[in-house]
């Protein structure tokens, strides 16, 4: 198999981890075990090889496994279009998070060029619900699995708009300091909204082109208040039109960071938000999954998926329709659950890893299929 | 090494040679060493140089250049009148632009970049007299050498906007000579495409 996946995974001094090495080969790897056991750490040793701060959008330090406090390292062989990949990121004791691949020091944003990681926690489950800052990740995290650039534009845009807002607050009326940082977040502004419109198109087709028992979404981008412009020319305007009641607000009131992702469920005509939370789950999975289809036709592989605790919530009929489409995707699904009985469906197309915590320390063992 | 009165004069020196860029303990009790056996020849020149520059250095008045006189060299010779102005963000770009030994203008050193986060504002850059220079010494092209960093870039996009009536360039992005094109990264690339040039 040439596609995506990790044929070895060691994780040091990493949370509940002191030390634990999985072997794995590209099939999904199901891992149970009692709550606390530290499964979704596994996953999100996982999640820490592409950019960002992980599953738990945590701090370096919070990796940390206490009380040592020595630091932790994430190691992992990542199988990529044919090429063996060794990858590194790790921080030493109050350090900020590091990279290398291949032996080579490297920035985040190049593990999103090698790999792509896609996941789905219980603290999603409201995602339809809560603010839109979930929902805005949730499309980030999809465009940056498309544009691996997309993290450096919304680095870009986000930076000068904090500066932005630091003259808001300050009061500062100089035009062209505000004109010199309205340029940048506008050159960056158009591109993060450019790279989210290909991740709604994306992930709207790939739904459209599946054959799959999940529900399907219908997809928009939508601004409160007012029509957002997306060209660069239109944003710097919009953004220098917006400088009287910004400067009132004491922050940045339009642009990309205030967009939102609206969904509805088409079947029904409903908006997510209304939806049963069996249905608003299902729908994040659909999404899930149309990201993967999409990823594998623009890439020719899909992603790693990371489903923590996603069996529980659905019935014996859907887990086995989605095990099926995993395993159809060929997707390497790293996913948890609580007993072993969840993952009985998958029979010998998964690899199965039991978690057991022995007073406060980890422990993983490889199984056979149940 | 062991500390006594006998020797704290030698360890404040390695204290604070350490504290230099690019030296660490290690290498800073190396270099003390070094200059201790050389006395005469290394030790006493050094220090006597350390004293003279250090009583003497100080900014351009003008161009923020450091020199040892009120205006430095740059800004006092008439043959560097040329109507070009390079702006940069610190005396150790002027000094590798003067290392390139191509540019026969005049320079504005700006003492850093726009950042409001750090309460770095266009007063604590040395703006309002490159805006009073270009007027005054009858710039006709100011080049700005800011580095490609956000903050280099607002900076850059600050200083175009307030110079309306002048012509403002930028040095270029892109290919460094004797680069090969497998070793530069994504957005290097990207700038060196967007800056094209017809041959």
């Amino acid at each position: 198999m040439s596609g995506l996946f990790l044929s070895r995974l060691t994780l040091s001094h990493f949370r509940s981890h002191k030390r634990a090495v999985v072997e794995s080969d590209a099939r999904p790897v199901a891992i149970y075990g009692p709550n606390g056991a530290g499964k979704t750490n596994l996953l999100e040793a996982v999640s820490l090889l592409t950019p960002g701060r992980g599953l738990r959008r945590a701090a370096a330090e919070d990796f940390v496994r206490r009380p040592e406090s020595l630091g932790w390292k994430v190691t992992a062989n990542l199988h990529s279009l044919g090429h063996i990949h060794e990858v590194e990121t790790f921080a030493e004791a109050g350090g900020a998070r590091q990279v290398r691949i291949d032996d080579k020091a490297a920035t985040q944003i190049a593990l999103g060029q090698i790999g792509r990681v896609l996941w789905l926690v219980p603290a999603m489950d409201r995602l339809w619900i809560e603010g839109a800052d979930g929902r805005r990740r949730f499309l980030d995290r999809a465009a940056l699995s498309f544009e691996p650039r997309h993290a450096e534009s919304s680095v870009t845009y986000e930076k000068a708009m904090r500066e932005r807002n630091r003259l808001l607050k300050d009061m500062v009326r100089d035009p062209h300091w505000y004109g010199a940082l309205e340029q940048q977040m506008a050159e960056a502004g158009a591109q993060v909204l450019a790279n989210r419109r290909l991740a709604v198109e994306m992930l709207m087709s790939a739904q459209t082109e599946a054959a799959t028992a999940f529900p399907m979404a219908d997809l928009s981008l939508s601004h409160p208040d007012t029509e957002l412009p997306d060209t660069e020319d239109g944003l710097r305007d919009a953004l220098a039109d917006n400088r009287r009641s910004d400067l009132a607000a004491g922050r940045t009131l339009i642009g990309p960071h205030r967009t939102d992702l609206d969904a509805v469920f088409r079947a029904k005509g409903v908006a997510a938000r209304d939806c049963s939370t069996g249905e608003q789950k299902a729908l994040l999975i659909s999404l899930i999954l149309a990201n993967a289809r999409a990823l594998e036709q623009m890439i020719g592989m899909p992603p790693i998926l990371l489903l923590d605790e996603v069996a529980a919530h659905l019935d014996e009929g859907r887990r086995a329709t989605l095990y099926d489409e995993i395993c159809a995707l060929g997707a390497q699904a790293w996913m948890t659950g609580t007993g072993a009985e969840l993952f009985a469906e998958l029979g010998d197309r998964a690899q199965y890893l039991e978690v057991t915590d022995d007073a406060g320390t980890s422990s993983v063992t490889m199984k056979e299929a149940p | 090494m062991a500390t006594d009165d006998s020797t704290a004069d030698i360890e404040r020196l390695i204290e604070l040679m350490a504290r230099l860029p690019g030296l660490g303990p290690r290498s800073a009790r190396r270099a003390v060493l070094h200059l201790i056996k050389k006395r005469q020849l290394q030790l006493l020149p050094l220090a006597e140089a350390l004293h003279r520059v250090g009583t003497t250095a100080r900014e351009c008045l003008n161009c923020g250049n450091i020199g040892t006189g009120d205006v430095c060299g740059i800004c006092a010779s008439e043959k560097r009148a040329t109507g070009e102005l390079c702006v940069v963000e610190d005396v150790a770009d002027l000094w590798a632009m003067e290392r390139a030994g191509v540019f026969k203008g005049r320079y504005h050193v700006l003492g850093g970049t726009l950042s409001a986060l750090d309460a770095v504002g266009p007063e604590e850059l040395r703006i309002p007299q490159l805006i009073d220079r270009v007027a005054a010494e009858s710039i006709t092209e100011v080049i700005l050498a800011l580095g490609a960093t956000i903050d280099g870039q607002t900076t850059a996009h600050y200083i175009a906007d307030r110079l309306q009536d002048v012509k403002v360039t930028s040095l270029a992005q892109g290919v460094p000579v004797g680069g090969e094109l497998d070793y530069l990264d994504d957005g290097t690339i990207t700038a060196a495409l967007k800056a094209r040039r017809s041959l």
